[in-house]
């Protein structure tokens, strides 16, 4: 812990001489960078007011509502996870809360924004200042460790070279990885790769960042790191953290906040000590994987007997013509 | 009635996907000035469009000169025009084969990578990062690809049709006899730069516009998964092939209906 820690209070103090030096070059960048800064000021100060709101909040996807009215609150400066089985939507949440994606009901804002009324320009603007981590890492898979982390700063700033390269080695530092910088994206395993593109989320210094199912198909080593590097990287720098998971045990070991969703709706929400006590069946059959509950473990079906000795159809056609249900918004949903 | 239903949900679905190419090429249109701004952009696709589409297009266009050369000399020579090879060569080249296979082989070598890659792209969710990190792919990604293929095209046509024309003058003069000279002036006093070649170049400008933004449409409108995108690949070389053919015909009828 204290390793990482020491190599982003480092990271910290170099940057803001990075800025001062900035300061000289372009002061309309430093100016916001600034600006950026008092807004982290606050979240160490813990303010009670929430970065994120989502506001009443519906979603489907074709005849199935993936959220149904729900409200969740984002506080600054803290981790608030989402937890909830395979497809109840985490994913598409994130992806509403940045704004690609259209709720069909409820808002939400960011920063005090409505995320989904502002004009192109504005919320790219606002983009930048969310960093997200795709479960893939979605690194950029022509260009190296290094270019891939230092392709925001190239597109959004125009920082001479040296410093794009002092920038982007504080921030492989911080993730551990300054000795990969001149490796492809293929030559990485699946957690340096999540990695990489945490330095990438962090490079234009955000004020927030959602991290979607950051623990999934991770080896326990890396799994660990993971889980220090979103531990301190909130911490140190002071962001807003949203996780998306299924991971119980990493999820709730540094989490602030947890909202527990299913079929649409929250069905529990708390700290993770409040969570782990849950009265609530369907939570506590989550929180400890059991088998069959609430959820139950065979998929909806007629009687299993009445199944076996009353076979309907001995003999299908071998070619029946088949035609995908006439379903607009699925076919909406594919191109989304 | 089953099959009007499907009859009226496929033609829908086939509009709306018109619709969404038709606000695509919009949108990439638009982000060209931008490409413009970083030359660097361009350069590194029109090597990947152009450059690598070269091999296949010089011997594709050796063999179909060759080829008309062998075809040319068999027919003439039987009313003793073999004199007039070389136009006949450089005509067919020129005016059709030259753009059309040109274009078909560009659809199958570069049209067909172009889906592959921007449908991979979309399917580990680079475009998606790109978007969250505030960079519009469109301008990034899928412009500096359209205007590689519009700007190669007419280049690898050009290229198609010449090494043509050298293919069918070593069949013709070097193999059959024709007399070199006759098959140089000949070519030279019967083709009219305005009509034949610049048609020619129109055509191939054309079917490099269509070609691309097929291909980019394909690629960013796949489905995110293995199958998609290999569905859209298939679409793209297909798609490509008709459009390239239903509108050289309509070129052609256009450009030499006259006589």
């Amino acid at each position: 812990m204290s390793s990482v820690d020491n190599a982003l209070v480092v990271q910290r103090f170099k940057l803001v001489i990075a800025y001062v030096r900035l300061n000289r070059i372009k002061p309309a960048f430093t100016t916001s960078l600034f600006s950026n800064q008092k807004n982290r000021m606050d979240n160490f100060n813990h303010s009670q007011d929430s970065l994120v709101s989502v506001h009443n909040l519906t979603f489907s996807r074709g005849e199935r509502k993936i959220f149904d009215d729900i409200s969740l609150e984002f506080e600054r400066g803290k981790i608030t996870a989402i937890m909830g089985p395979s497809g109840t939507g985490k994913t598409t949440l994130l992806k509403i809360i940045g704004g690609q994606l259209f709720p069909e009901k409820g808002s939400v804002t960011v920063n005090g924004r409505d995320v989904h009324h502002l004009k192109r320009d504005e919320l790219y603007t606002l983009r930048k200042r969310m960093g997200m981590l795709f479960q893939s890492g979605a690194l950029l898979t022509d260009m190296n460790v290094f270019d891939n982390v230092a392709y925001p700063v190239r597109e959004h700033t125009h920082l001479p070279e040296s410093m794009v390269r002092s920038l982007v080695l504080m921030k492989l530092e911080a993730v551990g990885l300054r000795g990969a910088r001149d490796l492809m994206p293929n030559e990485l395993s699946g957690g340096m790769a999540r990695r990489v593109a945490l330095a990438r989320a962090i490079a234009l210094d955000p004020m927030m960042i959602m991290y979607d199912e950051p623990f999934t198909g991770q080896d326990p080593i890396s799994m660990g790191a993971l889980v220090l590097l979103i531990k301190s990287l909130n911490v140190t720098l002071g962001l807003t953290s949203i996780i998306v998971s299924h991971d119980v045990h990493e999820t709730l070991a540094i989490a602030d906040y947890i909202y527990v969703l299913s079929e649409g709706k929250v069905i529990g929400s708390g700290s993770p000590e409040e969570i782990k006590q849950s009265s609530s069946e369907w939570v506590q059959q989550f929180m400890n994987g059991a088998a069959d509950g609430p959820v139950h473990f065979h998929y909806p079906a007629k009687e299993y007997m009445d199944d076996l000795l009353h076979s309907e159809k001995a003999f299908k056609p071998l070619f029946t013509r088949q035609r995908p249900p006439n379903d607009r918004k699925a076919k909406r949903r594919r191109y989304s | 009635m089953e099959f009007f239903r499907y009859l009226g949900a496929s033609t829908r679905e086939s509009f709306t996907k018109l619709g969404r190419s038709s606000y695509f090429l919009i949108e990439t249109l638009s982000g060209i000035s931008s490409v413009l701004m970083r030359p660097r952009l361009l350069l590194k696709q029109m090597h990947s469009v152009g450059v690598l589409s070269f091999l296949i297009i010089t011997i594709s266009g050796l063999f179909v000169g060759m080829v008309l050369g062998l075809q040319g000399f068999y027919i003439l020579s039987r009313f003793g025009a073999e004199e007039t090879l070389g136009v006949m060569v450089a005509a067919s080249l020129v005016r059709e084969l030259g753009p059309v296979v040109a274009a078909l082989l560009f659809a199958g070598r570069a049209g067909s990578a172009l889906t592959a890659e921007i449908g991979l792209m979309k399917a580990t969710e680079q475009l998606s990062g790109m978007e969250m990190m505030a960079i519009d792919p469109i301008k990034r990604i899928i412009s500096p690809r359209f205007l590689a293929g519009f700007l190669s095209m007419p280049l690898l046509a050009a290229l198609f049709s010449a090494v043509g024309i050298i293919g069918g003058q070593m069949v013709g003069s070097g193999l059959l006899g024709v007399d070199d000279g006759a098959y140089w002036s000949q070519m030279n006093a019967n083709l009219d730069f305005q009509k034949d070649i610049i048609n020619g170049v129109i055509k191939s400008i054309v079917f490099g516009f269509v070609t691309s933004w097929i291909a980019l449409f394909e690629g960013y409108d796949a489905i995110p998964t293995a199958e998609g995108v290999s569905r859209a690949t298939t679409r793209t070389v297909v798609n490509s092939a008709f459009s390239i053919l239903g509108l050289d015909f309509i070129l052609t009828a256009l450009m030499f209906g006259e006589n």
